[in-house]
């Protein structure tokens, strides 16, 4: 699977997950750019992440991610 | 089940027309997603959840400061939710030698807890009780080793059972059950855990929100009261009519055993008190045949209190049971393995339940454990006799038509009334009625058993309950007054409810003649009434103006020096 799939898939659940239709990411979006992510959406993010792609984070994992980017190559190395 | 998702996104909408309960949760782990999904479900059930939440892992300062923000929130409900992973970590820093008291060291401190709580507030409290957590240091030698874990852990959930079982106030939420439902890898997800302090994953959030409401709804007086199930394919396996009596599956060969013990389940719930009825398109006497000569069916005819078999259409057929049991169409569960007639009574009656059936029989039982549809927070003796007393009352409804003078009818039933104030035999049932009357019911305002022994011992309050007896049976108790003496000249009426099936008898004249003499035998001038509107009980709207009490600014207010008595054909019973 490409970047950009990957990228796109995780924007509509980012829409869905925090319920805001105007929610546009790219690699270098981390959590402080968008007003709904916080500590507890991440987890909700991170678990509906999960069931889209079929794979577990490690919590070392999702503790680490500075950015989407970061999100995108741990999919791609479980994937 | 919904999502947390969804339930999430039920927060924005309008909660403003919904019956506000408040509710704090103390939990030593993180609960934010507990409260959103608990308030989320509360807009499906039309309960606005007011929810006070404690800092993470507060729950003794906020228990033992009487000052603290618990106390000023004052909340009607309580949710201790203590988790398993810190009851862990709390036996694995004591000392090894400890290990064997550590359960019954627990439980006091979650008892004394509970006691500072009820005393200090006028709420129930809801404990979770503890998922289990195997280390596995012992194996399945810890089964035989006390001081083990997991042995301690199971001593603590028997004993919580044992706790709650003696103190009504104390409710207990089942979600060890949910995670043996739907297991542990499912329930709690070690990576949120480590990062998070979330001991509850987020696929199973909605189950223990659900869990929890179904006692919160009972505690407000909705729960289910009434089975109505169909027969071909329900009760026994194949058609009545086409196969014979002879060839339905039933007993324990085969597909027979799951509709046994799908009987066997309905007999249950029969014996716990919840009314069964047979709605079933079939013809009659065909339909009862099963239950009067098959010697494999569980259910018999004196198991059922209506019994609606003929060709008509399921929801007028249910329109009917329901207005002969009188009771509210929310409290009906339907059962009936064909989708069609389970969408007609659907859109015909919005406010029934009708469970979404699997379609493989064996399936049956196991979906509708998982409901949890018959939740209650009281029982009591006279639950088990309930399909009798609808069974005679379809009796009386039989012998009314033959008189055309209701005068002449109430006459010839004979009723006769006992009436006590009262005291530790009545008071279960005072306080399952005053949880579960919701059409006659002046204020609605619902006492438990710890409150209603509080009233009868206490000098500002005089209290009377009545039962209700006629020469075809016994209904029991069936009418409570409490009377609170406002002041040296007037009683003000705080409570009166009564069981909707002694209406139309005259109870209400006796009750009032029964309360008026009390009045002028103590030296009372005036009886105050007081009707507080619900969406349930219109039908004493006017009970108070129809017993001649005269509207004031101050309520309905009866003069009682003069007062006739009114016409009553119920008698003391000496």
């Amino acid at each position: 699977m490409k970047r950009k799939d990957i990228l796109f898939q995780i924007n509509e659940i980012f829409i869905d997950t925090l319920d805001n239709e105007d929610v546009v990411i790219e690699e270098i979006t981390r959590a402080i750019d968008v007003d709904e992510w916080d500590s507890l959406t991440h987890i909700m993010l991170v678990v509906a992440i999960e069931k889209n792609f079929k794979i577990r984070f490690t919590s070392k994992e999702i503790l680490s991610w500075n950015n989407v980017g970061n999100m995108i190559d741990c999919i791609l190395e479980k994937g | 089940m919904v999502s947390f998702n969804q339930l999430q996104k039920n927060l924005k909408k309008d909660f403003s027309d919904f019956k506000i309960i408040k509710v704090a949760i103390l939990g030593d782990t993180a609960t934010q997603f507990l409260t959103q999904a608990l308030k989320g479900l509360g807009y499906v059930n039309e309960i606005n959840l007011e929810i006070w939440e404690a800092d993470f892992n507060q729950i003794e300062r906020q228990v033992y400061d009487l000052t603290s923000e618990l106390y000023e929130f004052n909340p009607e409900i309580v949710i201790v939710f203590q988790s398993s992973h810190k009851l862990l970590g709390k036996y694995n820093k004591i000392q090894p030698d400890q290990h064997l008291l550590f359960a019954s060291n627990e439980l006091d401190s979650i008892e004394n807890m509970y006691s500072i709580l009820s005393s200090n507030l006028e709420a129930k409290v809801i404990h979770y009780n503890y998922t289990e957590i195997d280390d596995s240091i012992y194996g399945n030698h810890a089964n035989k080793t006390e001081f083990s874990f997991l042995f301690q852990l199971r001593k603590l959930n028997y004993k919580l059972m044992s706790l709650a079982s003696n103190k009504p106030n104390l409710y207990l939420c089942d979600i060890s059950s949910i995670q043996n439902q739907v297991g542990k890898l499912n329930f709690f997800q070690p990576s949120i855990y480590i990062s998070t302090e979330m001991v509850l994953s987020i696929d199973v959030l909605p189950r223990v929100a659900n869990k929890t409401m179904d006692l919160i709804n009972a505690l407000n007086g909705k729960f289910k009261k009434c089975i109505i199930i169909d027969l071909d394919n329900t009760t026994w396996g194949g058609i009545i009519g086409d196969d014979g009596i002879e060839n339905i599956q039933i007993g324990s060969l085969g597909i027979g055993k799951a509709f046994s013990e799908f009987q066997s389940w309905i007999k249950k719930l029969k014996n716990r008190g919840i009314i069964i009825a047979v709605c079933s398109k079939n013809t009659e006497a065909v339909a009862k045949e099963p239950f009067e000569t098959h010697p494999d069916m569980v259910l018999r005819m004196s198991d059922i209190a209506v019994f609606k078999a003929n060709w008509e259409n399921k929801a007028d057929n249910i329109r009917q049971i329901q207005s002969i049991l009188n009771i509210g169409f929310d409290s009906i569960v339907f059962i009936d393995d064909n989708p069609f007639e389970r969408n007609i009574v659907r859109e015909n009656i919005p406010e029934i339940c009708v469970p979404e059936l699997p379609e493989d029989p064996a399936n049956y039982l196991e979906y509708l454990y998982e409901l949890n549809l018959f939740e209650t927070v009281s029982f009591s003796s006279e639950d088990t006799d309930r399909t009798k007393l609808y069974q005679i009352e379809a009796e009386r409804v039989k012998v009314h038509q033959k008189f055309t003078n209701e005068d002449e009818f109430l006459k010839n039933l004979e009723m006769l009334s006992n009436v006590e104030s009262f005291n530790k035999f009545n008071t279960p049932r005072i306080a399952q009625l005053s949880q579960r009357s919701n059409q006659f019911n002046l204020r609605t305002v619902r006492y438990t058993e710890v409150d209603i022994e509080r009233i009868s011992s206490s000098q500002d309050f005089v209290t009377f309950a009545y039962t209700l007896e006629d020469k075809f049976g016994d209904n029991g108790l069936v009418c409570v007054i409490i009377l609170h003496k406002e002041n040296e000249k007037t009683l003000f009426i705080d409570t009166w409810y009564m069981s909707c099936r002694v209406l139309k008898r005259g109870m209400e004249n006796f009750v009032l003649n029964n309360i008026v003499r009390f009045a002028n035998e103590n030296g009372f001038v005036a009886l105050r009434g007081e009707y507080l509107p619900t969406v349930k009980n219109a039908m004493v709207k006017d009970h108070y103006a129809n017993l001649g009490f005269n509207k004031m600014e101050s309520g309905f207010i009866l003069k009682v020096k003069n007062y006739q008595d009114k016409k009553s054909y119920i008698k003391i019973k000496k």
